[in-house]
């Protein structure tokens, strides 16, 4: 038998993986089955314009969920990254829904309290839901203030450009001053209390 | 006139002003009367689906029980709200376990409405034929790249776009308006769209593409019926051709403003206006200058 060579640095063999249904169960409960399907062919890796920016391939992702690997999909950007285009699953020969799995596994995410990789695109979207349970419509230009407000603060370089370009819109007519919302509201306050805890 | 349903989204009363004014506009050139959903809500967007599914799908059951009740079909002029509510009839017609009761109790058929893109419903043949009979004059010199973005038309099993791969809507019609449109292959790719705020460098790195494929093939300006396509091809225009290392001049116009232009609607020099990257230059060598 042939003697073994040391491996180098960055190149060593991982250890066996115990592949374990655990991530497919619970995708499952939350509503998205169709992860088991994929059969490897990379056609959603292919198209997804996005990969340039993605730590794990989509194809991974369906991967690791298949074969269970929480820890290393739990920490990834991609499911951030996604921007839910749909090319993948319009592609999949087996309808895998990617982007709404990448929904799932954020929600996951969010649910273990896990930290968050791109922090800023999650501050968004919660920005902006918080938004639309508050009135039933979103307000953007209260939206993008408090999101500058919360990240670069308001005397940051990223501030003065955006307010550069919120003078540009708005001597175009094109900055609303007062938030509006439903007249009936009623209904956003059940929504709130049904979203506790993450929504499902 | 013909009275359609219309749900004109959140962006629509703010930052898209031009593009509701030209809806508007088109709307009146096409003898149509819209009839806007009463009291809805805005569609969640990608905040929703991605935190809270049941919020998201809630959201969407509210406006397509409030949607039943008006004329048809409801024509929506945002694709993400479109596929939005798209998307929530598709889920509901599987179950409705998620729905409070309150939205429940609203007592839907919520597979009724029948919800249309607004650039699928003014691009029809009829709609092309009487476009056509009020045209004022071509719109030669334009060289368009028309950009439709994905969320009109994908996924098809929830949008159920015939030609999802190739749409050819806007395109007819503005041949049909005399503007000599140009073929590409990225109609349909990613804008990064609300990824915007959060991570510009991922929508300057895919905007930077469709400039470059649309100067490639010719074209002289861009064409949707989107407006956060609209807004991330028009609002960081300079920045993201200094990354490209070249000049970009490529006014981005909503269909519908063409429309007002080809038809002779008054209010267009305005809408036109409201742009960050002004058409007056690329017009005025067209010879189509208000």
């Amino acid at each position: 038998m042939e003697a073994m060579t040391p491996v180098k640095e960055g190149d060593v063999t991982s250890p066996p993986i115990r592949p374990s249904p655990d991530l497919l169960e619970r995708t499952r409960a939350m509503g998205e089955a169709s992860a088991a399907a994929c059969y490897g062919c990379k056609k959603c890796s292919n198209g997804c314009p996005l990969t340039f920016a993605m730590d794990l391939h989509p194809y991974q992702v369906v991967r690791y969920v298949q074969l269970g690997l929480w820890q290393r999909l739990k920490n990834c950007r991609t499911i951030w990254i996604c921007a839910s285009c749909h090319t993948c699953l319009t592609r999949c020969p087996n309808q895998v829904d990617l982007p709404r799995l990448m929904d799932v596994l954020k929600q996951m995410v969010l649910a273990e309290g896990a930290p968050v990789s791109e922090e800023r695109v999650l501050l968004f979207h919660r920005l902006f839901l918080d938004e639309v349970l508050k009135r039933g419509k979103v307000f953007e230009g209260g939206l993008m203030g408090r999101y500058l407000f919360k990240t670069d603060g308001p005397f940051s370089p990223a501030a003065r450009k955006n307010a550069v370009l919120g003078w540009q819109m708005f001597k175009r007519g094109r900055i609303k001053l007062l938030p509006q919302g439903t007249r009936d509201r009623r209904w956003l306050k059940a929504l709130r209390r049904a979203g506790q805890g993450g929504g499902s | 006139m013909r009275a359609v349903g219309f749900y004109p989204g959140c962006s629509l009363e703010a930052t898209a002003r031009d593009y509701m004014e030209s809806v508007k506009g088109a709307a009146e050139l096409l003898d149509l009367e819209l009839v806007e959903v009463p009291d809805w809500n805005c569609c969640g967007a990608s905040a929703a689906h991605s935190l809270d599914h049941r919020a998201s799908l809630n959201l969407a059951a509210r406006n397509l029980a409030l949607a039943q009740k008006g004329p048809q079909p409801v024509v929506v002029p945002c694709a993400l709200c479109f596929n939005r509510l798209k998307a929530g009839q598709h889920e509901l017609a599987g179950g409705r376990e998620l729905l409070l009761p309150e939205i429940k109790a609203m007592g839907a058929d919520f597979a009724a409405p029948e919800i249309v893109e607004l650039n699928t419903f003014l691009t029809s043949p009829r709609m092309i034929d009487l476009a056509e009979a009020g045209k004022k004059r071509d719109l030669t010199g334009l060289r368009p790249a028309v950009y439709y973005g994905c969320q009109g038309q994908r996924p098809p099993a929830v949008t159920g776009h015939p030609a999802h791969e190739n749409p050819m809507g806007i395109d007819r019609l503005l041949r049909a308006l005399g503007a000599e449109v140009v073929d590409w292959p990225f109609k349909t790719d990613c804008c990064g769209a609300s990824h915007a705020i959060a991570r510009p460098d991922l929508v300057h790195a895919l905007v930077g593409r469709l400039y470059e494929r649309a100067l490639e093939r010719g074209a002289n300006c861009l064409v949707t019926g989107c407006q956060m396509c609209q807004a991330n091809l028009d609002m960081y225009q300079e920045e993201i051709a200094a990354g490209l290392q070249r000049e970009v001049y490529l006014p981005v116009f909503y269909f519908t403003e063409l429309l007002g232009l080809a038809l002779g609607h008054q209010q267009t020099n305005a809408w036109l206006g409201r742009h960050m990257v002004s058409p007056a230059r690329l017009l005025e060598q067209s010879g189509l200058n208000l």
